[in-house]
């Protein structure tokens, strides 16, 4: 399985959180006209949420279209959402847009930049679902 | 007619088809569409509820409100007036104004609390107790000095973030303690309102004060940063004398400070900062966490549960139109 892809807005909370898993990934661009990048492989993408009171436009736009991609899309393996818990229910509700969506587990949720403990938790989480990903690929072959 | 020296220049019209920073219409769009007036919540039901509070836990709660008009009361005439002669933007300055406002209606808030529930000579005496209490002047006076330092834009973002993002929570902390226990619901969910408009407020600000680091050297960034820990670690002195005086009666001060710890950290962030309390300091109550965002159990994560079976989400009911599938 390929690695992570991101987006982050100008305040830069899901790019901090990135910057410390220490792990490769790939921002999906802040501009509307910059050219989205190409996946050609499995990967999990880390979303924050900008939802109204009403639960509207909890996904930015820019990774709306990013998954609009058909191609991009049958490799999304699973969506990490960042959020506030100000926010009551609609908490990291991008992380929910995303899996009923795009039919791909929600794996975790962080508030704002997250903790030292959610970085640990993401990073063994990751490792775990890569190799029962793995483990499925494997099945499917044989 | 006549020529004369003028010492105001006159304002750029606002343009809001011409934007210099996308962040301005986005958090105004927010901020329109979470519009709200303390009578749409119908406090009137907390009235069995608050009959079953102790006389102590009443005078308490009246007290904690008025520490948070206070707040607000300083943010709506003071603060977001401040920011908005330091705006960049001239749709930055439009977005203050809203916030100014939305300050100005969580201020008379409280006050439809009061009517609903309280007795006017306990809320008049909760009034005095506010304007005299030591902890809640020193906080306001750290606050205000900072908006009334000219040389400072940045400084004020700070104060300003300090206030929307850290010094409310010692407040916010009792309605859902109360709603953790089923009693003042209705208010709980004012209160809700109210914490999901700092939480926009404290993230708006926070970013214009990222914008303006990115602009100093790297010396002049250092200064802030200095400025900014000193600046939370006076308050958080104040922070925890208020909350040990409000809150020892009732054996929660402790409780409390957890909540803080967390609400600290969360204001750096939103100024771009790392978090300064470490995470044993910021473990709050689980009942507290669930009165503040009720399905945020963690459970709900599937790196964070037992492993056992994928969590997909349910279907959300989102308008938005730019999903092509």
């Amino acid at each position: 399985m390929g690695g992570l892809v991101y987006f982050s807005s100008a305040s830069g909370n899901t790019a901090r959180l990135v910057g410390r898993l220490g792990l490769p990934a790939c921002r999906i661009p802040r501009r509307a006209g910059d050219p989205v990048p190409a996946i050609t492989e499995p990967f999990v993408l880390i979303c924050p949420t900008y939802a109204d009171g009403y639960g509207r436009g909890a996904v930015p736009k820019q990774v709306i279209r990013f998954l609009n991609d058909p191609a991009t899309r049958a490799l999304l393996r699973g969506v990490i959402a960042g959020g506030n818990r100000n926010f009551g229910k609609l908490f990291a509700l991008s992380g929910d847009v995303i899996s009923a969506r795009c039919n791909v587990p929600l794996l975790y949720r962080f508030e704002l930049a997250g903790t030292g403990e959610d970085t640990t938790r993401i990073r063994a989480g990751l490792a775990r679902f890569r190799a029962e990903e793995e483990d499925k690929t494997c099945l499917t072959q044989a | 007619m006549k020529d004369t020296d003028h010492t105001r220049p006159v304002p750029r019209a606002v343009n809001w088809n011409r934007l210099e920073d996308e962040i301005d219409l986005d958090v105004w769009n927010r901020l329109t569409v979470n519009f709200w007036l303390p009578e749409k919540v119908p406090l009137s039901n907390d009235i069995p509820g608050w009959s079953q509070l102790t006389p102590g836990e009443q005078t308490l709660t009246i007290r904690v409100f008025t520490g948070l008009t206070l707040l607000d009361t300083i943010q709506n005439t003071v603060g977001a007036p401040a920011l908005m002669a330091d705006a960049i933007t001239p749709h930055e300055e439009a977005v203050l104004s809203n916030i100014a406002f939305m300050e100005a209606v969580h201020a008379r808030s409280y006050s439809s609390v009061f009517s609903t529930l309280c007795q006017t000579a306990e809320v008049d005496e909760a009034f005095r107790w506010s304007a005299e209490n030591e902890h809640l002047q020193a906080k306001s006076r750290l606050i205000l000095d900072e908006y009334d330092a000219a040389a400072s834009p940045l400084r004020r973002k700070v104060a300003s973030v300090f206030l929307e993002s850290f010094l409310f929570y010692s407040g916010f902390y009792l309605p859902m303690h109360w709603s953790s226990r089923a009693r003042l619901t209705n208010t709980a969910d004012l209160i809700r309102l109210i914490i999901r408009d700092e939480a926009i407020h404290g993230y708006y600000i926070g970013y214009k004060f990222q914008r303006g680091m990115e602009r100093l050297p790297e010396a002049g960034r250092q200064e802030i940063k200095d400025f900014a820990f000193g600046l939370l670690f006076d308050l958080y002195e104040i922070e925890a004398r208020y909350t040990e005086q409000l809150y020892d009666g009732l054996g929660l001060s402790e409780d409390v400070k957890h909540f803080l710890h967390y609400n600290a950290n969360k204001a750096l962030q939103n100024l771009g900062f790392e978090a300064l309390f470490p995470e044993e300091a910021c473990r709050v109550n689980p009942a507290i966490m669930a009165a503040l965002s009720p399905n945020s159990d963690e459970n709900h994560d599937f790196f964070s549960g037992s492993g056992s079976s994928y969590v997909i989400g349910k279907a959300v009911a989102t308008e938005d139109d730019d999903w092509d599938f």
